[in-house]
């Protein structure tokens, strides 16, 4: 633990840390581009230059550690003209277009240009004039502004672990650029335009579109994977506008995926924004009174058997518990929150959560995968995997066909083929073994033979004990966990969503309610009524009879569950378009239309009842450990290949799927993966 | 004597006359008022007038979206959108000056990194509706071009001091 005087201040810090790190936590401020805390340190901006005492020129504070007896003075007249040098040759070659550039008034050159610069130029020869690059559909380049920090080459290659970004030539020639001019294929790509300190690197949906003094910024969490990435989002007037990471070290740290800050103008898309009747096979624009009406007449006499609901992957908890509660009044016990049906086994907690929580990955020395490609699952996940195994001693392995998940795995065979003896062989000197049991495991037929395979998996190999939990189920919706823990599955006799829809096409089920849910194949649903509610026009609303409009994550203050277990709120940003409104007000109107009022007038009211029914919802952003317990049932395990659930990274629900950026996307990864021929240049 | 004087100062209308006097000096000299409309008085090249949008002089609108007129406008009166243009350039696709709520304090000028926007000579553009006053930006462009030679004239007298 070294001390050291900064201006006068006696600090101690950790063993390796820098003199910039010590100096922050003096609380003096040390201007800086190159450096990040997350990223390996480079030393090359020279905005961190001070003195130190006894040293014979300046040092670049972020690249010297720290070492004890150290006087280190920052605001010495040596440093100031260090630093004020320093500015000088950047501004050098730097173009002076702040006004139309989007980094403007968010711009770490500005602000310290402003504070540590000097007030005018001396220089009056020609800049450097650089050609821009092309790095794909989402980063916008304009490479005369870049300041050769190498922020986004070390973040791509060590973070995201994809060798696409390198620097070209040396001095002022150096240029950075995509190795043969392709797209970034990283599904973290976007990370680079807030690691830009200036605007070489800006984003390409939203160019141009706002300053940032005018965005209203409100504190949310994503919804399009199941890792609960913490967000902000950025609003001016009605539309969202861009989203941005928030930090929050247990979960993305500061990153979030492309499809997290980029599927934002799926929002403004195919959206409804009034309730529709289908009339004469066409869906006709009606008043609310008269799309619960209709409902209230079409659920008059129906047995409660005849019911059923499905709530999709982006449904909050509190329209699922609104829409579990109605059913409930309404006789049905036909209610599932799984569309896809997996086998996920709600009687125990532990057996459906991510139990080592995504910052305990951080001490994990193997993992087995099961199933699972979290680079396209889980992103930000998979950042956190790469990040252990960097750290070395982590060694990952893989039932499933082959993958690229940046780091090497080793592949256990693409089915479950051998799944106890082989996994246990890997598993067996591990002291803090891991276990993922992805969707593609627990979709198929054998699915609740597979987690119970894994389960004693996790027995056998000593992943259960006190202090750690190795059994983690990786989920791909945002709501699967929230539903699981309000018990949103068949009651006793109720039937799941395979029986909802075997049911439907048998004309045993007259009627059928869609909480969001699009995932599902709606061909099966027979002759049954269908209301749809959601916000975007998927496949729910082209099939449904009545549609009702209902706010996205963005335009709601609603409660999500993470992969995890961790309890999260998102806020509303903006208001729902037109006539739409917050998914559990809906159903508490619909419930006084059918004569089943539900117990709850505000949103105040329903979460105090959610919290008392289902306690796991009242310690929001916490996670405690669930109690381990039996859950899965045993059976043949069927040795066919498991198939990844997520086949495209960019379009996995209704909000990316009505994206335009994400259509892009997926259109440049698909040309990309396809073979060259002749032809290509 | 004060009562007498008093007396005599009334009989002989000396107020009326002091006061035809100076009515009468005044018919001598230069009138201050003018006969607008048909006159019109002097013009600082700073005056605060009418916005306009102006042109470089090969006819591409100034404006670069950078939004500092609208961050600076005291009255909020202006709103601006942008986004890339077809050529990729950063340009306004609405920009609006509310000119009930102007102040006319002339910031957006000042802010401007390329003299698009400016305050104008023109003060005579009272209309008979709240309507008319909600400038967009074809009305402030076709400002421009009709007042371009004034408010050129106007910045280059104003440059030395700037």
């Amino acid at each position: 633990m070294p001390k050291l005087t900064i201006n006068g201040i006696a600090v101690e810090v950790p063993n390796g840390a820098t003199v910039l790190q010590a100096c922050q936590l003096a609380g003096v401020e040390v201007p800086h581009f190159c450096f990040h805390e997350r990223l390996a340190i480079a030393g090359n901006c020279r905005m961190c230059l001070v003195e130190q005492e006894k040293a014979p020129k300046p040092i670049a504070a972020c690249a010297m550690p720290a070492a004890d007896n150290m006087v280190i003075l920052t605001e010495s007249e040596r440093a100031r003209k260090a630093r004020k040098g320093v500015m000088e040759f950047l501004l050098i070659n730097h173009p002076l277009d702040c006004p139309i550039c989007d980094q403007g008034g968010e711009c770490d050159l500005q602000d310290q240009a402003m504070a540590y610069g000097f007030d005018r130029g001396r220089y009056l020869e020609n800049k450097r004039a650089v050609k821009d690059k092309d790095f794909g559909p989402l980063v916008e380049t304009s490479m005369n502004r870049c300041i050769h920090c190498t922020r986004c080459v070390r973040f791509i290659g060590d973070v995201a672990g994809v060798a696409d970004l390198g620097g070209i030539g040396r001095g002022e020639n150096m240029e950075i650029d995509t190795f043969v001019g392709k797209a970034l294929e990283s599904e973290l790509s976007g990370n680079i335009i807030d690691l830009c300190p200036v605007g070489a690197l800006t984003s390409k949906p939203y160019a141009f579109a706002a300053r940032p003094w005018e965005l209203r910024k409100t504190e949310s969490v994503d919804v399009l994977d199941a890792v609960g990435s913490n967000i902000r989002i950025d609003s001016r007037g009605p539309a969202v506008l861009r989203i941005l990471p928030r930090l929050h070290e247990d979960v993305n740290e500061e990153w979030i995926s492309d499809k997290t800050r980029f599927a934002v103008d799926g929002l403004a898309k195919r959206r409804l924004d009034k309730p529709y009747l289908r009339r004469a096979g066409k869906l006709v624009e009606a008043s609310w009174q008269d799309a619960f009406n209709l409902i209230a007449t079409r659920l008059n006499g129906v047995a409660g058997s005849k019911i059923a609901a499905i709530a999709g992957d982006l449904a909050d908890a509190e329209a699922m518990m609104a829409l579990k509660d109605l059913m409930a009044a309404l006789g049905s016990s036909n209610i599932d929150c799984r569309q896809d049906g997996a086998a996920l086994d709600p009687s125990n907690r532990a057996g459906y959560l991510f139990n080592t929580t995504i910052a305990g990955i951080e001490q994990a020395d193997a993992c087995v995968l099961i199933g699972t490609n979290p680079r396209v699952e889980a992103a930000i996940m998979n950042a956190r995997l790469r990040k252990r195994w960097l750290q070395g001693g982590f060694r990952v392995a893989a039932f499933g066909p082959k993958l690229d998940l940046t780091f090497p795995v080793t592949s256990l065979g693409a089915g479950p083929e051998g799944f106890a003896d082989r996994a246990r062989e890997f598993l067996k000197d591990a002291k803090n073994p891991m276990i993922v049991v992805g969707q593609g495991a627990l979709r198929r037929k054998d699915g609740a033979a597979i987690l119970a395979a894994a389960r004693d998996l996790a027995d056998g190999v000593g992943a259960v004990r006190e202090g750690w939990n190795g059994f983690n189920v990786l989920h791909l919706a945002a709501a699967r966990v929230g539903g699981l823990d309000l018990g949103f599955v068949p009651g006793s006799g109720g039937r799941d969503v395979a029986g909802i829809l075997a049911g439907a096409e048998k004309g045993e089920i007259d009627f059928v309610y869609l909480l969001g849910a699009d995932e599902i194949d709606m061909n099966h649903l027979g002759r049954a009524f269908v209301v749809y509610q959601g916000s975007h026009g998927d496949a729910g609303a082209a099939r449904a009879d009545v549609v009702l409009p209902g706010a996205a994550y963005t335009e709601k203050d609603a409660t999500y569950v993470n992969t995890e277990g961790r309890v999260q709120l998102a806020r509303r940003a903006v208001f729902p378009p037109g006539e739409a409104r917050e998914d559990w007000s809906i159903l508490r109107a619909l419930s006084g239309v059918v004569g089943k009022i539900l117990p709850y007038d505000s949103l105040a009211a329903l979460r105090a009842q959610m919290a008392k029914t289902y306690p796991t919802f009242l310690g929001v952003d916490h996670v405690p450990q669930a109690a381990w317990g039996p859950f899965g049932k045993s059976g043949a395990l069927d040795p066919a290949p498991f198939v990844y659930p997520v086949a495209d990274f960019y379009r996995t629900d209704m909000i990316s799927r009505a994206s335009p950026t994400m259509a892009e996307c997926a259109a440049v990864k698909s040309a990309s993966s396809q073979p060259k021929t002749g032809t290509h240049g | 004597m004060a009562t007498m004087d008093r007396n005599a100062y009334s009989l002989l209308l000396a107020e009326i006359t002091s006061g035809l006097w100076l009515t009468l000096k005044y018919m001598f000299k230069q009138p201050v008022t003018v006969n607008y409309p048909y006159e019109k008085g002097p013009l600082s090249p700073r005056f605060r007038g009418e916005h306009a949008l102006r042109r470089y002089a090969n006819g591409e609108e100034r404006c670069i979206a950078c939004k500092l007129c609208e961050a600076v406008c005291p009255a909020l009166a202006i709103t601006i959108e942008a986004e890339p243009r077809d050529d990729g350039s950063r340009r306004t696709t609405r920009y609006d000056i509310d000119m009930t709520k102007c102040i006319y304090c002339g910031f957006c000028q000042e802010a401007c990194p390329v003299d698009a926007i400016v305050e104008g000579p023109n003060f005579e553009f009272a209309a008979e509706t709240r309507e008319e006053l909600f400038y967009n930006k074809e009305k402030l462009l076709s400002n421009g071009d009709r007042w371009e030679a004034e408010i050129a004239n106007n910045i280059a007298l104003d440059a030395p001091y700037r």
